[in-house]
């Protein structure tokens, strides 16, 4: 019924031109009951993981549209298992994010964190805060090495030498932009973003001024990122994580 | 409001709660004679009884609300919201001081098929007792043998977020006189066995009528209503109606189609998402092939619903911007005839879920995307992508019209304001 109705208030030059398309196609024989169907769906990883890709990149190099989507290409696949987890339990909390994690299984989110940490992808030059030269200063002053009058670890302690981070569950810190740091660091002070013991980087971000949390941010956000990105293997942390670190939950706000 | 009118209110309040001490703040009589109460303590070790339990649990899905997010199995604390309030689930493992550890099968019986505590306390209808007081006794002692069975979790019970006048629990004396009637599944002799079954399944057990109807303002449920389809409190989803005959909700549906979307969480007529994804993954995937074909023979037999008269039918002035929007966005995988990749991507031609009465469903699913439940039968499912950071809300609501008034399909359009309503995501 509705598809007389429709072709009832079509005006008549409009039929033809459709009428003359219908035929047209009628002499492409077979091809025509495919018109206008969905193409068969490739059974590849890529494929499956859409919801994924659509904000973070079809390989995982992060949005071109929003500098505040994460980079997952290439980060520990630990990480990354532990952070999908984290927004099933609630434990980190991005309302999207938890939506989009909710039904999968232990199996297949091993295997789609997996998929992102294999993907090798160049990075992409991200813009740059305008800050001033002594708040930069401050911010490599923390990074490389931290700041003992407040407690601040360097970061370099943690998440490798070359930031690039440490399997298999340290995550880099270049070629993160702005945006996504310092929400991140804002994250760990307001429990939005928790972790099991040790919660070292809830204690470290409490311990941080909120200029400090700019100048960490827009430090590292600025640094051109080294031409190997790959995480640092377990064996190169050698340094032990400072004995405060192990406080579990408790520790938080200190 | 006038005074008289609220006074009134009150003094209905104060009669009801005052019978309802009267009439429920007796003690509390044991349901079974002793010589029955010896057998069933006996018999709560038997391991085939308990192992019968942990499948009759699991399709009555009792782990989904009575296990916080990241919380043990069984040990409560998820909060349930309703319209009047949040109700915290309780703990039910076995643990004596916080969970059902010192309950006797009489107490859990009379919570199941009575909802009542078990202090004799009156509880409130978020445990869907409207429909487990079906259960027949045998399945009942079942699951509390399985219940009975769990490591014991001391977890003290969540404090009750209703405020007045429903945290008063003797005002739920009028709830159940409107709306409760208890009595265990009565078996329609002129149906077969398998039809039986199913009916069991879906009216008690299963519990699906608890969101596969509407509610009223009281949150009851209406008589003659059954399995009609209807918005879910607080969540923001809407259940469909589930009759597959004409005029129904899942017209057209066949008994394959219904035992696949249980089974694996996809069907050839669509996928589950948003709570039937929980459902799906969580128990229906569980059940027995024989219990999916008896759920299946019974939602077939569900009578054919009444068709509103067609409307004339205006196509909304977004469809031109709505059409663009779905070939940019939609149409590699959903068509651009609308009807999807067979076992893949869902149909939205057709689709129930796409023409329901609200729209909520479609909005929600394009602002959220996500993955189809992952189960054994589906163990690496395709998902689709999230919209709410990419479009706004006019742009939602013109690819929402036009799916919702394209093909077959005929449904109203939506407004960007119930996009913007929508945009929220209720997670627990």
């Amino acid at each position: 019924m509705i598809r007389l109705d429709s072709w009832r208030r079509r005006l008549p030059g409009q039929v033809l031109r459709v009428a003359l398309a219908l035929v047209a196609l009628g002499a492409c024989g077979a091809a025509v009951a495919q018109a206008g169907a969905a193409p068969p769906a490739p059974d590849t990883m890529q494929q499956r993981v859409a919801a994924c890709t659509s904000c973070h990149g079809a390989h995982g190099e992060g949005s071109p549209d929003s500098v505040a989507i994460p980079r997952l290409a290439g980060k520990p696949a630990g990480y990354l298992i532990q952070q999908l987890e984290y927004f099933q339990t609630g434990q980190r909390r991005h309302a999207p994010m938890e939506y989009v994690v909710r039904q999968l299984s232990p199996a297949y989110l091993r295997e789609i964190a997996g998929y992102f940490a294999k993907q090798d992808v160049p990075y992409r030059k991200l813009p740059v805060p305008a800050v001033s030269v002594e708040t930069l200063r401050r911010g490599e002053q923390l990074v490389m090495r931290g700041d003992s009058t407040r407690g601040v670890p360097s970061c370099v302690s943690c998440h490798g030498g070359k930031l690039t981070g440490v399997e298999p569950m340290m995550p880099g810190l270049m070629g993160l932009s702005y945006d996504y740091l310092s929400t991140q660091l804002v994250s760990w002070r307001t429990r939005q973003r928790a972790a099991e013991g040790p919660y070292c980087m809830g204690v470290v971000a409490n311990r941080m001024r909120e200029s400090d949390i700019t100048a960490v941010s827009a430090w590292l956000a600025s640094r051109e990122p080294p031409a190997d990105m790959h995480p640092e293997p377990a064996s190169a942390q050698t340094e032990p994580l400072p004995g405060w670190c192990v406080m579990g939950k408790s520790g938080a706000g200190q | 409001m006038k005074w008289w009118r609220r006074g009134g209110w009150l003094l209905a309040l104060l009669v009801v709660v005052a019978l309802g001490w009267r009439y429920f703040g007796r003690t509390v009589q044991p349901v079974s004679s002793p010589a029955q109460r010896e057998t069933d303590a006996a018999a709560l070790h038997d391991p085939a009884l308990i192992a019968r339990g942990e499948y009759l649990a699991t399709v009555g899905d009792c782990a989904a609300c009575h296990t916080a997010r990241d919380g043990q199995r069984y040990a409560g604390g998820r909060s349930l919201g309703t319209p009047f309030g949040d109700v915290p689930a309780p703990n039910i493992t076995p643990d004596p001081d916080t969970g059902i550890g010192a309950w006797s099968f009489d107490d859990f019986w009379r919570a199941l098929h009575e909802g009542k505590g078990r202090q004799g306390e009156l509880l409130y209808p978020v445990f869907s007792y409207t429909s487990f007081t079906k259960v027949s006794r045998d399945d009942a002692l079942a699951i509390f043998a399985y219940l009975k069975s769990l490591p014991p979790v001391h977890r003290p019970d969540t404090e009750l977020g209703l405020g007045f006048p429903y945290n008063v629990r003797s005002s739920l004396v009028a709830w159940r006189a409107l709306y409760f009637k208890p009595g265990v599944f009565q078996p329609d002799p002129a149906q077969s066995e398998q039809w039986n079954r199913g009916a069991y399944l879906v009216q008690g057990l299963g519990h699906c009528n608890e969101c596969h109807t509407t509610r009223d303002s009281l949150g009851g449920i209406e008589q003659g209503r059954h399995l009609t389809g209807g918005q879910i409190p607080q969540l923001d989803w809407y259940a469909p109606d589930l009759s597959t005959r004409p005029g129904g909700g899942l017209a057209g549906w066949n008994a394959q189609d219904i035992v696949d979307l249980l089974k694996t969480g996809q069907s050839a007529k669509g996928v589950a998402f948003g709570p039937m994804a929980d459902v799906v993954r969580l128990s229906t995937q569980h059940m027995t092939d024989a219990d999916l074909q008896a759920v299946a023979v019974y939602l077939q037999s569900l009578p054919p619903r009444a068709q509103p008269a067609p409307a004339p039918f205006r196509r909304a002035a977004s469809h031109e911007q709505g059409g663009k929007l779905y070939a940019q966005r939609c149409a590699d995988c959903h068509g651009a005839d609308g009807r999807g990749v067979a076992g893949v991507y869902p149909p939205l031609d057709g689709n129930t879920s796409v023409t329901e009465p609200t729209g909520i469903n479609a909005i929600r699913s394009v602002l959220l995307g996500g993955f189809a439940p992952t189960t054994a039968g589906n163990p690496k499912p395709y998902s689709m992508p999230p919209f709410a950071q990419q479009l706004n809300d006019a742009d939602v609501a013109a690819v929402v019209g036009y799916i919702r008034q394209s093909w077959s399909n005929q449904a109203g359009a939506v407004q960007p304001a119930d996009v913007g309503r929508y945009r929220h995501t209720p997670i627990d």
